[in-house]
């Protein structure tokens, strides 16, 4: 009996172990080849043609990119304190990658006579672990900060705290109405539930805005990029960094926005719900295994559009100021999202009431 | 205060009203703008294989003039250097030697002739001030260098090719725009 639970249990662990291998390093490549598509939309948005000498289109760039920050040299502050200073960036990257794990990549593959869900752990608190790993987030920012022993660094550091907790209320208030509405905090309960049926941004349109624009804070990008404003703080919390510490911390932040793109789309969107197709009755068509396979296309094409807007955004729009950031995030997102959720809260008991006061 | 001039225009300030407060549409506005410019013509040009004509007047890198027998046109008289406001050029002067006759047109030639590029810039007076048609400013310009001692460019660098002996050469120096200019 008991070798046959260790059986299983070793299949299991293979099955995750690779799943693990296969996302993380997904997530490595995309978030390197985000790098090189930041460059290209940049360039076009601005009417230029961006890297093309690193091989066709400049598709190596990338990896010109990585090998010049591990050549660079490795630089440790003298009045820093440098086990957190090393410590930082490690913990970007790590809360980064670490979100990846509940999000459901697509339903489920039969491969050597197992059915393999292709998420790494469906957990059925799904959503409150993400906003735990992603607040961890801002930890990388505030002991970079810190440690550099810098006054630009800490200023930054502070910065991305205050405006990480800020905008995480919001998000937290626009992701209560939509689980009034799917009733589950897994999310592979909620992909199920927006599966062939309408996605919950038709439910929740403000809802998406207030996380679009918190997903936004939360990954420091511009609009609300102050930890990392040059024309203030220089470079902000990754000022004293050089090499590969600081390729972390850039990573990381790619990362982040692959990751919380990959959020919305499942959130929102259907997360790998084939659009215009019903999805059972195509798996009856062609197998459960290529069903998977376009369905996470599905998903990466909703991944890459999302990506894609943050570029849009960033490259369109000025940085806010402090004072317009925490009044965005405490005097308008939060009172919309409260009202959202007290619309929404409304609407689901009349609905349980058969529409009836 | 009171206005210096007439032309000031009163800048109105109003405060913001609901939809300019949410940002959004303004931002929305902002990127239908930013997506157009995705499909416009790109101002880059690829440079090494890509070059922008210059214009017919450009003053380019000097260039040291012979005439239709090869022979260095300069006499070393200094009025290029005179009129130079950068102080660029110097010059050595020597006496042409019996048999030498087929290298320098005049008696005088330059025996040293140095530009220092770094601090020419390119003006073009040099080109006035010579009686002699010896100096001309051409289409090039100075080629990037990791010392600062080349960009002091001697005669052997300035002396454009020989016209009887590399004709190719000669016309390729000429360029397409000296046909006026030259004699």
């Amino acid at each position: 009996m008991i070798s046959v639970l260790l059986a299983i249990e070793t299949a299991l662990l293979i099955e995750k172990l690779v799943l693990i291998v296969v996302i993380i390093s997904a997530s490595l490549l995309i978030a390197m080849y985000s790098t090189y598509a930041e460059r290209k939309v940049a360039a076009v948005i601005q009417d230029r043609i961006g890297p093309n000498r690193a091989g066709p289109f400049g598709i190596l760039q990338p990896l010109a990119d990585g090998l010049k920050l591990f050549m660079k040299e490795e630089i440790i502050p003298n009045t820093s304190n440098k086990f957190l200073f090393v410590l930082g960036p490690c913990l970007a990257m790590l809360t980064a990658m670490m979100t990846s794990a509940v999000i459901p990549w697509g339903s489920q593959v039969n491969l050597f006579g197992r059915t393999i869900t292709l998420q790494i752990a469906d957990i059925n608190i799904g959503i409150l672990y993400i906003f735990g790993v992603v607040s961890m987030g801002v930890y990388g920012i505030m002991i970079g900060g810190w440690a550099s022993n810098n006054k630009f660094s800490l200023l930054a550091a502070i910065r991305g705290a205050s405006q990480i907790i800020s905008y995480e209320l919001a998000m937290g208030l626009s992701l209560i109405a939509l689980l009034m509405l799917t009733g589950s905090l897994s999310l592979n309960t909620i992909v199920q539930q927006q599966l062939d049926h309408t996605w919950n941004f038709f439910y929740q349109p403000l809802g998406f805005l207030i996380f679009l624009v918190c997903a936004f804070a939360e990954c420091n990008r511009t609009p609300f990029d102050l930890p990392e404003a040059e024309n203030e703080l220089n470079f902000g919390y990754h000022q004293e960094y050089s090499s590969m510490k600081l390729g972390f911390y850039l990573f990381a932040e790619y990362i982040n926005m692959f990751i919380s793109s990959a959020i919305m789309a499942t959130l929102f969107f259907g997360g790998y719900d084939i659009p215009f197709v019903n999805d059972t009755a195509l798996g009856g068509n062609i197998g459960l295994n290529w069903l998977a396979l376009l369905q996470v296309l599905a998903l990466f094409v909703k991944v890459v559009f999302f990506i894609f807007l943050f570029m849009w955004v960033r490259w369109t729009i000025p940085r806010f100021r402090y004072d317009q950031l925490m009044n965005l995030g405490w005097k308008g997102m939060i009172p919309l999202a409260l009202i959202n959720m007290l619309i929404t809260g409304f609407l689901v008991l009349l609905k349980q009431n058969n529409w009836h006061f | 205060m009171e206005a210096l001039t007439k032309r000031v225009k009163p800048l109105e300030r109003k405060p913001m009203n609901v939809v300019e407060k949410l940002y959004l549409w303004n931002i929305f506005k902002g990127m239908l703008i930013t997506f157009k410019h995705i499909f416009k013509k790109k101002a880059t040009i690829k440079y090494p294989e890509q070059k922008r004509p210059f214009s017919p007047v450009f003053r380019g890198l000097q260039i040291l003039n012979r005439d239709e027998e090869g022979r260095e046109r300069c006499t070393a008289c200094g009025l290029c250097a005179v009129a130079c406001p950068a102080e660029a050029i110097t010059m050595e002067a020597a006496e042409r030697k019996p048999g030498e006759e087929n290298l320098y047109r005049e008696e005088k030639y330059a025996a040293r002739y140095e530009i220092n590029m770094l601090r020419c810039i390119f003006c073009g007076l040099c080109e006035e001030a010579c009686p002699k048609d010896a100096i001309y400013l051409s289409e090039t310009f100075a080629p990037a260098n990791f010392g600062r001692q080349g960009f002091i460019y001697g005669k052997e660098d300035l002396l454009i090719p020989d016209p009887v002996k590399e004709p190719e050469a000669y016309a390729k120096a000429k360029g397409n725009r000296a046909k006026t200019s030259l004699n």
